[in-house]
């Protein structure tokens, strides 16, 4: 193994820790994250020739912290700006410097970790800034890995990351958690960024990337320790259960050629049960904590646990799945999601029951390019022998889906309901 | 991994089974532990043994004297390299400095 490998590792590992810790003493997350890639640098230069050193956090951790003294001793104006943060600063210079060793106390790591957490993911910055910061500074990838995984240039990621830093600068957001009312107010923004990072992981296809699917790993780990940095939220509990259920049909979700396996003709011996169990007593701790009272999260995991829970698609629960969704809608209210709820309801109560809820989204404006419509509603009237109007909502549809294997399936599915029209006529 | 002589059915010492168990709440910590368990001595174990052309398999009761190598443990860890798994499996607690080896095999079709 290489040092340089090494030393890449160390990063993922450490770096979050390490700059936590820095950007309280300097009270300011981007000379925090500058002083930390310094000490990478270093690193760099030197374990090649000493080796990795036996405990190298601490290095990192000291090496970054004399590079902040160094800084503090010759730059007046950072001396200054603490003093203006309101610390205590009576002269500079030689002045006083902030207590840079009580930085490698363990102690307050935590709450130093959950503090760059809700800086990262401020919401006075655009989702782009977070999702890069979160990566950069909790997930230790570099500028290089997140360019790759999101195909964007390497010189846009790092252009996100200067500015997503100078606006936490001009806005002045403190390096704080938020308590209360205010980290309720704030926690979904924290949520949504882990999220994005894991659905844009998942949806990456077999020609990408490794970097892409990795993105999955690295959210479901920003996920685990978030929910070990706050214990009682239930919604951080409800995040990790949704994110390791949806990990755990990863290997199920493509066919041999790459084309996507719809959830239903998955084969499920393929999904792994390691990640189901933890996914599953993820939301017992989420529902314990809560109450019973769903939250966005939580009733998704909720709803992806009563497919995990089903050995065979037909042992499906899904008057409970009509009932989640129901919920869901009322908590995040989208025409996608009466959809979903409609499926359910025809899976539990019949196809017309479920049609009477899919004929209620028919001039819904943000389903109006959506091909699942009238693919879920040619489903529906073909199962009431309703073959002609089945075979127009296909032929809709096929026109409507970008991806060819599914306009050819659908396609299939107008002929083969012309062919029954054509039989119930004669 | 550093193993407690089990066939002598000697348990792992305090000091051993008390570091191993903040090395793996720091695995938990920092979001890399899927699972870990240690395992029992041999004695309590069973092996299925299939011998070329036999269908069945024959089952032997441990203890399993004549094996050079025994398994104490194994940890499922998630990271984005071989390398990153290296460098945390380096910090597992051996106090009494003991032989022992930690084999590191990435999973078929992680996720």
């Amino acid at each position: 193994m290489s040092t340089h490998g090494a030393v890449e590792a160390v990063w993922r590992i450490e770096s979050a820790r390490v700059i936590a810790g820095l950007a309280r003493m300097v009270r300011d997350v981007g000379l925090a994250e500058e002083l930390a890639q310094d000490a990478l640098v270093a690193a760099l230069e030197q374990w090649p020739e000493t080796g990795v050193p036996r405990n190298p956090g601490a290095w990192l951790m000291t090496t970054a912290k004399r590079r902040a003294v160094d800084l503090f001793r010759r730059n007046e104006t950072l001396g200054r700006k603490l003093g203006e943060l309101g610390r205590a600063q009576e002269q500079l210079g030689e002045g006083v410097l902030p207590d840079f060793d009580a930085i490698l106390d363990d102690e307050h790591i935590e709450d130093d970790l959950l503090r760059l957490v809700f800086t990262a993911c401020h919401p006075v910055l655009p989702m782009q800034g977070r999702v890069a910061l979160t990566l950069r500074m909790l997930g230790g990838l570099s500028t290089d890995e997140i360019a790759r995984a999101f195909l964007v240039k390497d010189s846009a990621v790092a252009q996100r990351i200067v500015r997503a830093k100078k606006a936490l600068a001009d806005a002045q957001v403190p390096f704080e958690v938020p308590v209360g009312e205010e980290r309720m107010a704030r926690l979904p923004a924290v949520l949504e960024v882990i999220y994005l990072i894991f659905n844009e992981g998942y949806s990456a296809t077999r020609g990408d990337d490794w970097m892409r699917p990795a993105l999955c790993a690295d959210a479901l780990r920003l996920g685990r320790v978030l929910a070990g940095l706050m214990p009682t939220e239930p919604e951080v509990h409800g995040l990790v259960a949704l994110l390791e259920i949806q990990a755990s049909r990863s290997a199920a979700r493509t066919g041999p050629n790459g084309e996507p396996v719809l959830l239903l003709e998955q084969d499920r011996s393929r999904w792994d049960r390691l990640l189901i169990k933890r996914g599953l007593d993820a939301l017992t701790r989420s529902e314990e904590l809560a109450e019973g009272a769903y939250g966005p999260y939580s009733a998704q995991a909720a709803i992806a646990a009563c497919h995990a829970r089903a050995l065979a698609p037909e042992d499906t629960d899904w008057t409970r799945i009509a009932l989640l969704y129901e919920g869901l809608a009322q908590l995040t209210p989208s025409p996608v999601i009466e959809l979903n709820r409609a499926v359910a309801v025809s899976m539990a109560s019949g196809p017309a029951a479920g049609l009477a809820l899919v004929d209620r989204l028919v001039d819904e404006s943000a389903l109006k390019n959506y091909h699942l419509l009238p693919s879920v509603r040619g489903d529906l009237l073909e199962k009431l022998g309703r073959h002609d109007e089945a075979r127009a909502e296909f032929e809709r549809a096929a026109e409507m889906t970008g991806n060819a294997r599914e306009r050819a399936l659908l396609r299939d599915r107008a002929a083969s309901c012309a062919q029954e029209a054509a039989g119930v006529q004669s | 991994m550093p193993e407690p002589c089990p066939e002598a059915g000697i348990p792992p010492s305090t000091e051993l089974i008390e570091q191993m168990g903040r090395f793996n709440e720091q695995l938990a910590a920092s979001g890399h532990l899927v699972q870990a368990a240690g395992l029992t001595p041999s004695a309590t174990g069973a092996r299925l043994v299939w011998s070329a052309g036999q269908p069945e398999p024959a089952v032997v009761d441990g203890p399993f004297a004549e094996t050079k190598e025994l398994v104490a443990g194994v940890w499922v860890l998630e990271g984005s390299s071989v390398e990153e798994i290296v460098e945390l499996m380096r910090r597992a607690p051996n106090p009494q400095l003991r032989a022992g080896t930690i084999e590191i095999r990435p999973v078929a079709a992680s996720l």
